[in-house]
């Protein structure tokens, strides 16, 4: 934890403080369907266009129900398209390598992935999927389910300003809008920029390198029709085999991954997602890419206080939001650093920390600052293996996804889940006092709470009944890499990560094995679809009863959204109500191997 | 039923136009600028000899075993590791004994080519895998304890060899984001290039 570590840790911090404003002055000019950007000339026709050609007349608003079957709608077009894709990879262009189609149970998990912004990855990038794919069947919804979220939230956020009448905006035109002004700009500035860092734009074939020291190695002797020789003692003969050359991959990954970070999406172009030199080259390209996942979500909390006319309002949620963030960096930070006493005891240097699974450009700090980064917001993407990291070092990331998202989270997604909590600390502050609870002057009513509550119990109920399915069956049991309590954890992080969209992985664990075994695919399939929509249809309802009610004046009583009080306030709500629920299924997994650890116990 | 086949149509136009937008339009912008502007990046970085053959991307790790060479990390990408096609880390955890029998293993065994210590610590960059199973770089600790056995190897001072070392070194960005790391691959090049090296490219001992 040197000197350099806590300006690298402070710069990022006061440069989202900084972008937080006019990110949050631009998203409100982009997400009302009057406003003026200064893209208007190029993109005005584009949009108009767009709305021609779908039928979509963009002054007519949707209430509560429209707006949500018109997403859903979309979002299973879009599944659908994707699935076929992958399906039929095969027979389309961009397929250098000659991949062959994905499964049916990958196709499924994958296409659901990427429609939910979980982009959890059951592919392995490089080795399955074609340039066309990637390009067209995934890179699509790195656009569009970052788009649909930020609609999401708006239209929330309308529910909460708006008072009297039923409609929430229109959201075909939130969807086009903030695709074509927001995301699609940005992505573009920004996947120029990664390639002068080092990223690869091509739709070249894969290089071969001549390698410079050629390289012995002991492999298994196979006969003419692939099977393997044994020897007189049964085990298998060995021969010497020597590999000169490297296969280094190539194609359009540039333009990929600048919307993978402002999405956060986080679904990697190769299987290392983030922690490959070529998909994040440079200690600078890691910065900004870090910067790049929380950007939009921080920018929509000063939208919500721009939206509401109380701005402090906004700065007290993204307060609430950076001191949960600041404490998971600090206390991943730590655990990392301090490294790893089994490992320290056979001779590894006690001050490098812990350095399995992470590359030598980011170090512990960067590190340990992305993993939760990418888990506070729901990206995703990794530049070091979360698998490999200590016990604690690996609770935070996985306690940041349990907490619900909303530690800026997800575009779009981690204002929504955080309203959620502030309509529920609202609720629980007006208890307190025996009032009636208000929010921003509109009464909370047993049904608001009831909506509130259903989309976060959602996630819980996912997240814990599969893991506990997986836990005891044997499909479960078999896709683990690791034994002992660090085993439960790979499963209860996968549910975890599925459910709450995030899609970073404890990567041991395969949900691919060689027999085939569908159920991690579909399973997973399954939780990201509930995390994704069973959270979205309640909190949409919420809206649809939040706008209808009248916006009363403050009153001595009203309960102030805005200050420390709230922050904290609204700080314990999301630790309480949201955390605790996991609190025994972390006490298995991360907190007993802690202590194993200490101890020097192996598994 | 009208309004939900309005929208059925909102939702596979809005398909269709956006995988013309986003998926043809926006990454071949994106091509096309980064061909012009930086060709080699946009390619791989890679690194060709006089006669065109590829060695290598200055980004992407290779294996090198022999004692005349600098080595890289433990890689757990492919089955025999610096298989770039296979990018991969271990997801071993820390309580695995899989990793710790092959984190004593290694430091044996760095310990015995380096001439270390029984008690001198290992850097732990030398003996974990990366992330990626493809890092290009070593801490400058290990780079350092590795240079005078090669320095030995090819009749070099170690002298010559740190100055290489310090050649191949990646500062912190900016001077200060990152951690500074030596590029494995671009300091073995260094080494072939120097003339009394005693080992060339193919035979090593």
């Amino acid at each position: 934890m040197h000197t350099s570590d806590w300006l690298q840790l402070a710069l990022f911090i006061g440069l989202l403080a900084v972008i937080t404003k006019p990110l949050g002055l631009y998203l409100t000019r982009v997400l009302d369907p009057q406003g003026r950007t200064f893209l208007d000339p190029v993109l005005g026709p584009l949009e108009r266009l767009t709305y021609a050609l779908m039928g979509v007349d963009r002054t007519r608003e949707q209430n509560w129900k429209q707006y949500t079957v018109a997403m859903l709608l979309f979002s299973v077009a879009g599944c659908a398209f994707t699935y076929a894709i992958l399906r039929l990879q095969h027979l389309l262009p961009f397929n250098p390598q000659g991949l062959g189609p994905l499964n049916h149970h990958l196709a499924f998990n994958t296409a659901i992935s990427f429609t939910t912004n979980t982009n959890w990855q059951s592919y392995g990038g490089e080795g399955t999927v074609s340039y066309f794919s990637q390009m067209v069947g995934l890179t699509l919804h790195n656009f569009t389910s970052a788009a649909t979220g930020i609609a999401i939230a708006a239209a929330l956020v309308r529910g909460i300003t708006r008072q009297s009448t039923g409609v929430l905006g229109n959201f075909w035109v939130d969807l086009v809008r903030s695709t074509y002004y927001l995301l699609l700009p940005l992505s573009l500035v920004f996947a120029i920029f990664l390639v002068s860092q080092g990223m690869i734009q091509n739709f070249k074939p894969y290089d071969t390198a001549t390698l410079l020291e050629p390289q012995k190695v002991q492999v298994e002797k196979k006969t003419e029709a692939g099977e393997t020789v044994q020897g007189a003692d049964g085990k298998p003969v060995m021969e010497e085999q020597v590999i000169t050359t490297q296969t280094i991959v190539q194609g359009p990954m540039a333009s990929q991954v600048a919307i993978k970070m402002l999405g956060t999406n986080g679904g990697g172009f190769a299987n290392a997602n983030a922690a490959h030199p070529f998909e994040n080259p440079t200690p600078l390209s890691n910065f900004l890419q870090m910067l790049s996942i929380f950007a939009i979500g921080s920018g929509l909390t000063y939208y919500l206080g721009r939206m509401t006319k109380n701005q402090a309002h906004g700065w007290s949620v993204w307060g609430a939001m950076m001191t949960l963030f600041v404490a998971g960096v600090l206390i991943c930070w730590w655990a990392e650093a301090r490294g790893n006493p089994i490992h320290q005891a056979l001779g590894v240097s006690l001050t490098d920390g812990n350095m399995e699974g992470k590359e030598v450009r980011f170090g512990i700090m960067n590190s340990s600052l992305f993993a939760t980064v990418t888990t506070a917001a729901s990206c995703g993407a990794v530049n070091a293996m979360h698998d490999s990291f200590t016990a604690i070092g690996g609770l935070v990331p996985l306690f940041m996804m349990e907490l619900g998202e909303v530690v800026i989270g997800g575009v779009g997604a981690g204002l929504y889940g955080m309203l959620v909590f502030v309509v529920l600390a609202v609720f629980i502050a007006g208890l307190m006092v025996g009032r009636t609870p208000e929010y921003l002057g509109k009464k909370i009513h047993a049904y608001d709470v009831k909506m509130a509550m259903l989309s976060l119990l959602v996630l819980c109920l996912s997240i814990l009944g599969f893991t506990a399915w997986a836990s005891v069956s044997d499909w479960g049991l078999a896709g683990l890499n690791n034994a002992g309590p660090h085993g439960f954890s790979e499963m209860l992080y996968a549910y975890s990560s599925t459910t709450a969209n995030n899609g970073s992985a404890f990567g041991g664990l395969t949900a691919n094995p060689a027999n085939g075994d569908p159920h991690y695919n579909v399973t997973l399939g399954f939780a990201m679809l509930i995390g994704r929509f069973l959270m979205i249809i309640p909190i949409m309802a919420l809206a649809g009863s939040l706008v209808q009610k009248k916006i009363s004046p403050p009153s001595v009583g009203t309960f102030p959204v805005a200050g420390v009080t709230f922050t904290v306030l609204l700080i314990g709500t999301v630790l309480l109500v949201g955390a605790l629920n996991f609190l025994p299924a972390l006490a298995l997994g991360p907190i007993v191997e802690h202590f194993l650890m200490l101890k020097g116990q192996l598994f | 039923m009208k309004q939900l086949i309005h929208d059925l149509r909102g939702a596979v136009v809005s398909t269709l136009v956006f995988t013309v937008v986003l998926c043809g339009a926006y990454p071949l912008v994106v091509w096309a600028v980064a061909q012009t502007a930086f060709p080699d990046k946009a390619n791989g970085s890679l690194i060709k000899d006089a006669d065109g053959t590829v060695r290598g991307s200055t980004l992407l790790g290779q294996n090198f075993t022999g004692e005349a060479w600098f080595q890289p990390r433990p890689s757990a990408a492919g089955a025999f590791g610096y298989d770039a096609a296979s990018s991969s880390g271990s997801n071993l955890g820390p309580t695995s004994q899989k990793l710790a029998d092959a984190i004593k293993e290694r430091v044996a065994a760095y310990r015995t080519a380096n001439g270390l210590a029984e008690t001198e610590s290992v850097p732990a960059d030398a003996v974990t895998a990366s992330g990626s199973g493809l890092d290009p770089h070593i801490s400058l600790r290990n780079a350092e304890l590795q240079a005078g056995r090669v320095a030995r190897a090819r009749n070099l001072t170690v002298e010559q060899v740190r100055v290489l070392i310090a050649r191949c070194t990646q500062k912190p960005d900016a001077g200060l984001l990152g951690d500074a790391g030596v590029n494995v691959l671009q300091l073995n090049l260094e080494l072939e290039r120097m003339p009394h090296s005693a080992t060339s490219s193919t035979g090593t001992p």
